[in-house]
């Protein structure tokens, strides 16, 4: 990248079922345990990108954290939208490090999904995905949404809900190991497909969990990032890919913009699928992950089931993939679901992830997406430039 | 006082997809189709989103279709809808996709390719949507 930009810091609150602290407060929390983390003090802070709170909205949103930390920044954004935003909020603070609007620059997002709303109201918030004339109508919940992909994807390629079924094997193999995962039993594949059925051929097994919970980050520009810490995480690519918004509009069910987004990111950083150490990617769904897998180059277009099965993203496999639980068993609060895999990423490469910690960690592709398979980014970060 | 019946959700209309809606309670299918590039389209827009065109034609589809892919919802979006129901995305013979509910159907028997047909629900009090019932299977 040009102005090469790096992470510093990272900070989480207390993850899982966090009742009595409103989105706001976790917000904050996340904030100032990043800038602990890197040794920073409020002032330091110029630059502040949050994502808004599904259960508590704020107009605006950034300024609102700001005020409540009292920070002083001079460059403030608001995201708002689902998970794909997360790495591109990341990639437009570092378009403001580059651009000089800030130098220090807080990306923050928590939400309280799990303690602020029942669960009909959750449903029915994150139905409203769908089109308000021509399909919200019908009475489609996320799950089914996602579930016409796994149907489309079974059709298409005999892929069996015993294969969707070893994405929640591989979460909890390596949630097992994270005392900060809100689920943490291992499961077999009879578990997954025993589990209650909730919008055919996906069970409860194959849905992530509701939380509460944030996390935050501290980015810099690569130049000031070695004087900071011992090891800066560098942004090494980026990219983007948009298909459609609902998923009755999608060209193609079981081929998403991943690949135009992976496709980018991997040009930018001038490194292939072969050279990625882990990879951080959106396990909303199980369908979701291993049509993720195939879409940015891991396994061939259809093989996505075998290779979820070949226990390569598992602890001793390959690729290992979502080494904190993902969102299927770690933490999942609604929109700021995709930013634990950045801050899990941080502490595989500077060799902090404990029980869960890989031999060797210098590139990491992490993805998002948002909608239903309809919004992508793809971001590579890595242990030097 | 009784407690308020829940009630599914009602379709947001505009004067743009008024052509649409009015159809639905009147038993016809419309979709849009560009007179210059012959495109159709759903849902209903201000322009043909293929060559940009702004004069659009409505016409009433045939009805037909198939089943593109599908789910048995098993759990309900909320208490008005009852579980289990069948949503699919529908191919019409005209060559748009929509989203709908297949009804009267034991949900176990419905499978992707399958031919369905039109019909029409009474969904609130002044507004009927398109469902689709399976064909006949040959």
């Amino acid at each position: 990248m040009k102005n090469p930009v790096a992470i510093v810091g990272w900070g989480e609150t207390a993850l899982g079922v966090v009742p009595g602290v409103t989105p706001l407060e976790l917000t904050v929390q996340a904030s100032l345990a990043a800038l602990k983390d890197v040794g920073l003090q409020r002032q330091d802070v110029d630059g502040l990108v949050s994502c808004n709170s599904l259960v508590q909205p704020i107009m605006y949103h950034a300024e609102a954290t700001a005020e409540y930390a009292g920070l002083n920044p001079r460059h403030c954004l608001t995201v708002g939208t689902g998970g794909g935003t997360t790495y591109t909020a990341v990639r437009h603070a570092a378009a403001a490090i580059a651009e000089g609007l800030a130098d220090t620059v807080v990306v923050v997002m928590a939400d309280s999904m799990r303690s602020f709303m029942t669960r009909e109201q959750a449903m029915v918030v994150q139905a409203s995905a769908g089109h308000p004339a021509y399909e919200q109508p019908y009475g489609p919940t996320v799950p089914a949404y996602y579930a016409l992909i796994a149907r489309a994807h079974m059709d298409s390629f005999a892929t069996s809900e015993a294969q969707f079924a070893e994405a929640m094997v591989s979460s909890r193999a390596w949630s097992a190991l994270n005392p900060r995962a809100q689920y943490r039993d291992r499961v077999t594949v009879d578990d997954v497909l025993a589990s209650r059925p909730i919008a055919d051929p996906l069970k409860l097994l194959d849905c992530s969990i509701v939380s509460d919970g944030g996390a935050a980050i501290v980015m810099t520009s690569a130049e000031r990032a070695a004087d900071l810490c011992e090891q800066p995480v560098y942004l090494l690519g980026f990219g983007e890919g948009h298909a459609y918004e609902h998923v009755s509009q999608a060209q193609d069910l079981t081929c998403s913009a991943a690949v135009q987004s992976g496709q980018a990111a991997y040009r930018q950083a001038n490194v292939g699928p072969a050279d990625i150490d882990l990879a951080q990617l959106y396990d909303c769904f199980s369908p979701a992950l291993l049509i993720q897998l195939e879409d940015l180059g891991f396994c061939a277009k259809g093989e996505g089931g075998e290779f979820l099965q070949s226990g390569a993203t598992q602890p001793g496999g390959t690729l290992p993939v979502n080494t904190h639980g993902g969102m299927l068993s770690h933490c999942h609060p609604g929109n700021p679901g995709a930013l634990f895999g950045l801050t899990e990423a941080i502490q595989q490469i500077r060799g902090t992830a404990e029980q869960r910690q890989l031999a060797k960690v210098d590139r990491v592709l992490l993805h998002a997406q948002g909608g239903i398979m309809s919004s992508h980014a793809t971001l590579i970060v890595g242990s030097s430039q | 006082m009784t407690d308020r019946q829940p009630t599914r959700v009602a379709a947001q209309q505009t004067p743009l997809s008024q052509p649409y809606f009015d159809g639905c309670n009147v038993g016809e299918l419309r979709i849009q189709i560009c007179p210059g590039c012959q495109h159709g389209q759903f849902y209903p827009r201000l322009l043909c989103a293929r060559c940009g065109c702004e004069e659009l034609a409505w016409q009433s589809a045939s009805g037909k279709g198939k089943i593109a892919t599908y789910t048995v919802v098993r759990r309900a979006l909320s208490k008005a809808y009852e579980a289990p129901y069948v949503i699919a995305l529908v191919d019409l013979d005209e060559g748009v996709r929509m989203m709908s509910q297949v009804i009267n159907v034991n949900p176990d028997t419905v499978a992707s390719g399958q031919r369905v047909t039109v019909c029409f629900q009474q969904w609130s009090e002044d507004q009927a949507m398109p469902v689709f019932t399976l064909d006949e299977q040959s």
